[in-house]
């Protein structure tokens, strides 16, 4: 067990420095190449678009030094990351540590608790559904699924305000600081999470319920429910808790989009706003920081799953 | 789908306990722009609407300029020196009362920094006891409208790192900073260091909401009391809205065609006029602005009445004259409805950006409309800084976008920078007019109001009559405040949002 903790961990640590490297020079090249000229673009994020000029372009420009060579300056933030040190923010002036300090906090609370929520209302659904396969809340359960997964995260989240924050009046539309707040936001993420995890706990526990393993459980004389709690669920698990690991890939894309509607402080909203004004520091360091909560997370679920299936670890 | 997610939601509603702030009832504000920064040359505006900061000097709803940390100001007869006399018993949020050298030293980092002020002609800034001298290399009535601007606004020196980095926003207004989390929450509390009426309203909080779908939802909900800049659609479902009353004005800010009278297909001023002439501004008002009011006649609205020329012959759509005056010019149709001359087809492009949702669907307008008299159009969205960057270069042909003639609220500022000498990023491009560079100069020392009209009516004729950018239609500023809320007006200058005259309607 220990031996391939060890093991684990050592392949997701090689794995999270590739990813910073590629991910910090992946967004410093995109940034690079996307289209318009970076000075106007980061003084129009700084000043609003009404006062850029050309004279604020060029003050931007030579402070920034965006008229250095490309590669000087991408040897330097490796250089500056390797200190640990991810540079000041081209717009607002922060480091953008001390920024993604402030937002990290957001986006995890946000992330964990869509995450719990998901768990809560997409596996236990799929395990019953997966009970009788084929029966009516089977079919309808598909559907559901179907639906919720092919609508946008952003739609969701707009049906759940219109529904719930202005109908209802129950939950406020958007804003933080306050418990409520959170309900909204995890929710739409929640919903598009719990669609996907409820139909692959349901193959899973319709394969479990049909394996010889279940058959002989009960043949031996052991109730429905004991046998599926000694046998079903645990078997269930292991691909559900390998699943949560891919979805969380669906997790960071759609905070992105969410943190925006609900204005959700967070390192999703930070990325876009970070994008569109040029602000390569901000751009390098929020991806790197969502790249490795990534990995991290498949870190968790590597250990979940060595933790629930035996045959996984090294004798 | 509605049913499990009610269920869902319900469980966590039960759930979670609810957090009532049973003290203070809060005023909260919803606005789309983001708090970027403390400093006031990036985000100033968010501390001086919130009565957080204080300039030298406001303005009324006209745009002239009225007494703000300055209580008085006087002008020497040469108009080189201004002596503004800062209000008695000023003190900042920190208890520190306003001195002159602290006003001096913020409005030197001001001048230093990218903003209005350092294109006044400012010469030198002095501190006397309880006054600031301007003195100025040549004579510029519109001073005091720049210093409204809410990038001069005075901080308290406490508020600077050793670095002269703005650590905290330590203002002089009648509201304090209670909390802040960049870049989307204030919050802000009645300040005990503010010596006029204390204002009834004693905590609110800002939230900034990029997107206008979430605005809408917030004030429709009743989950905010004044929500800033609202879209068509919604505004018409929340004027059905019997806890909410929806105010706007027409505001200095216009949304226009800048063209670049430089380039060959556009230099001539009977081109310009046929493509003004093929504009269908009343169309575009109604269709997409949902207010029929909004189409511009001139460049500037009514409203901004010293500006305004009513005499002027408004610009109309007349697709006929639009067409017969590209034809008497040689542009003759083409097989495929473009027209051509000498085998040049009239073909255009045309840059906007979609951060004010109405430029895309307006572009799409005017690429129709055109296209009705022969002129193809093909149209690029992208990032604002496009247009000044395509200025610079001079690939820029066509560009659509809102300009605010009221950054100082005396549009003198705008204009000078749009349309004098050399045109302006956001101003005319391959087009200058001697006239209009006389008639600005003047206008900017004059003091006669008779004269001042008469330049002022000067400009609007030129402008007018040859067209470097095309007016499309005006601008209103628009707020859903709820009825819970007594003494609530809109500031056509969105300097401030005017929370100390509101109280709560028992």
């Amino acid at each position: 067990m220990l031996r391939g903790v060890a093991a684990a961990l050592g392949r997701r640590a090689l794995q999270a420095a590739c990813v910073a490297f590629a991910v910090g020079a992946l967004s410093f090249l995109l940034v690079r190449l996307l289209p318009g000229d970076m000075a106007l673009r980061i003084a129009a994020g700084r000043y609003g678009y009404d006062l850029v000029s050309a004279a604020a372009a060029e003050a931007v420009r030579a402070e920034v030094g965006l008229d250095r060579p490309v590669l000087a300056q991408f040897l330097d933030w490796l250089w500056r990351l390797a200190r640990g040190d991810l540079g000041r923010s081209l717009v607002t002036g922060e480091t953008v540590a001390s920024e993604i300090a402030h937002q990290l906090g957001a986006t995890l609370t946000l992330a964990l608790a869509a995450l719990l929520l998901s768990v809560l209302i997409g596996p236990p659904l799929g395990f019953a559904m997966g009970l009788r396969p084929g029966g009516l809340a089977d079919r309808i359960g598909l559907a559901v699924s179907a639906a919720l997964r092919a609508v946008p995260s952003f739609v969701i989240g707009i049906v759940l305000i219109v529904v719930v924050s202005v109908r209802l009046g129950a939950l406020p539309a958007a804003g933080h600081g306050e418990a409520e707040n959170l309900v909204l936001p995890a929710a739409t993420l929640a919903l598009g999470l719990a669609a996907v995890s409820s139909r692959v706990a349901r193959d899973a526990m319709a394969a479990v319920r049909a394996s010889p393993q279940f058959a002989f459980a009960r043949t031996k004389g052991l109730g429905e429910g004991a046998a599926l709690i000694r046998h079903g669920l645990r078997n269930a698990a292991v691909p559900v808790v390998a699943w949560l690991g891919v979805q969380l890939a669906a997790l960071v894309e759609g905070v992105v989009v969410v943190e925006s509607l609900f204005a959700w402080p967070g390192i999703g909203h930070a990325l876009v706003h970070a994008v569109i004004a040029r602000d390569v520091p901000m751009v390098q360091g929020t991806a790197l920081v969502l790249g490795l909560i990534f990995v991290s997370l498949n870190a968790l679920v590597d250990f979940a799953c060595l933790a629930l299936d035996p045959r996984a670890r090294p004798r | 789908m509605h049913r499990v997610l009610a269920a869902s939601l319900a469980c966590l509603l039960l759930a979670l306990p609810c957090l009532a702030a049973a003290q203070e009832r809060v005023l909260r504000v919803v606005s789309p722009w983001e708090i970027t920064s403390l400093d006031p040359s990036r985000a100033g505006y968010v501390f001086t609407r919130m009565e957080v900061a204080e300039t030298l000097t406001g303005a009324d709803d006209g745009g002239l300029p009225k007494p703000g940390l300055a209580a008085s100001w006087q002008v020497s007869g040469d108009g080189l020196v201004w002596r503004f006399v800062l209000r008695e018993g000023a003190r900042f949020h920190d208890g520190t009362a306003v001195t002159a050298e602290a006003v001096v030293g913020a409005l030197e980092r001001a001048r230093a920094n990218p903003g209005v002020l350092g294109n006044a002609p400012i010469a030198a800034l002095s501190a006397s006891p309880g006054a600031v001298e301007i003195r100025l290399s040549r004579p510029f009535v519109a001073l005091p409208a720049f210093l409204a601007h809410s990038s001069t606004q005075i901080l308290a020196p406490a508020s600077l790192d050793a670095e002269g980095r703005v650590r905290a926003v330590i203002g002089s207004g009648p509201y304090r900073i209670a909390a802040i989390e960049l870049p989307q929450r204030l919050e802000v509390a009645r300040a005990e260091t503010w010596a006029g009426t204390p204002p009834a309203i004693v905590r609110a909080s800002l939230l900034a909401a990029g997107r206008g779908e979430t605005r809408a939802a917030l004030a429709e909900s009743g989950q905010a009391d004044l929500v800033f800049t609202l879209d068509p659609a919604s505004l018409e479902r929340l004027r059905r809205n019997p806890r909410i009353t929806v105010l706007s004005v027409p505001i200095p800010r216009t949304i226009v065609v800048k063209l670049n009278a430089g380039d060959p297909l556009l230099a001539d001023t009977r081109v310009r006029r046929a493509i003004s002439d093929a504009i269908d501004r009343a169309g575009i008002a109604r269709a997409i602005l949902r207010n029929p009011e909004a189409a511009a006649t001139q460049l500037f609205p009514p409203t901004l009445a010293e500006w305004h020329v009513p005499a002027l012959a408004p610009l109309a759509h007349d697709p006929a004259a639009a067409r017969a005056s590209l034809t008497a010019l040689g542009w003759e149709p083409g097989s495929d409805g473009v027209r051509v001359r000498n085998g040049v087809p009239f073909r255009l492009s045309l840059r906007s950006f979609p951060e004010r949702p109405e430029l895309p669907p307006i572009a799409a307008a005017l690429q129709d409309q055109l296209r009705q008299v022969g002129i193809a159009v093909s149209v690029a969205i992208g990032n604002s800084s496009e247009i000044p960057a395509g200025h610079r270069d001079g690939t820029l042909q066509m560009a659509l976008f809102a300009r605010n003639f009221s950054l100082v609220p005396d549009p003198i500022g705008t204009m000078l920078a749009d349309f004098g000498p050399g045109g302006g990023d956001w101003g005319a491009m391959g087009w200058s007019s001697p006239e209009m560079a006389r008639a600005l100069d003047r206008l900017s020392a004059a003091t006669d109001p008779e004269e001042r009209a008469r330049l002022r009516g000067e400009i609007a004729a030129i402008l007018q009559a040859e067209l470097p950018v095309l007016p499309i239609a005006w601008y209103e500023h628009t707020l859903a405040a709820s009825k819970r809320l007594a003494g609530v007006s809109l500031d056509p200058l969105e300097l401030s949002y005017r929370i100390s005259a509101m109280r709560w309607a028992e």
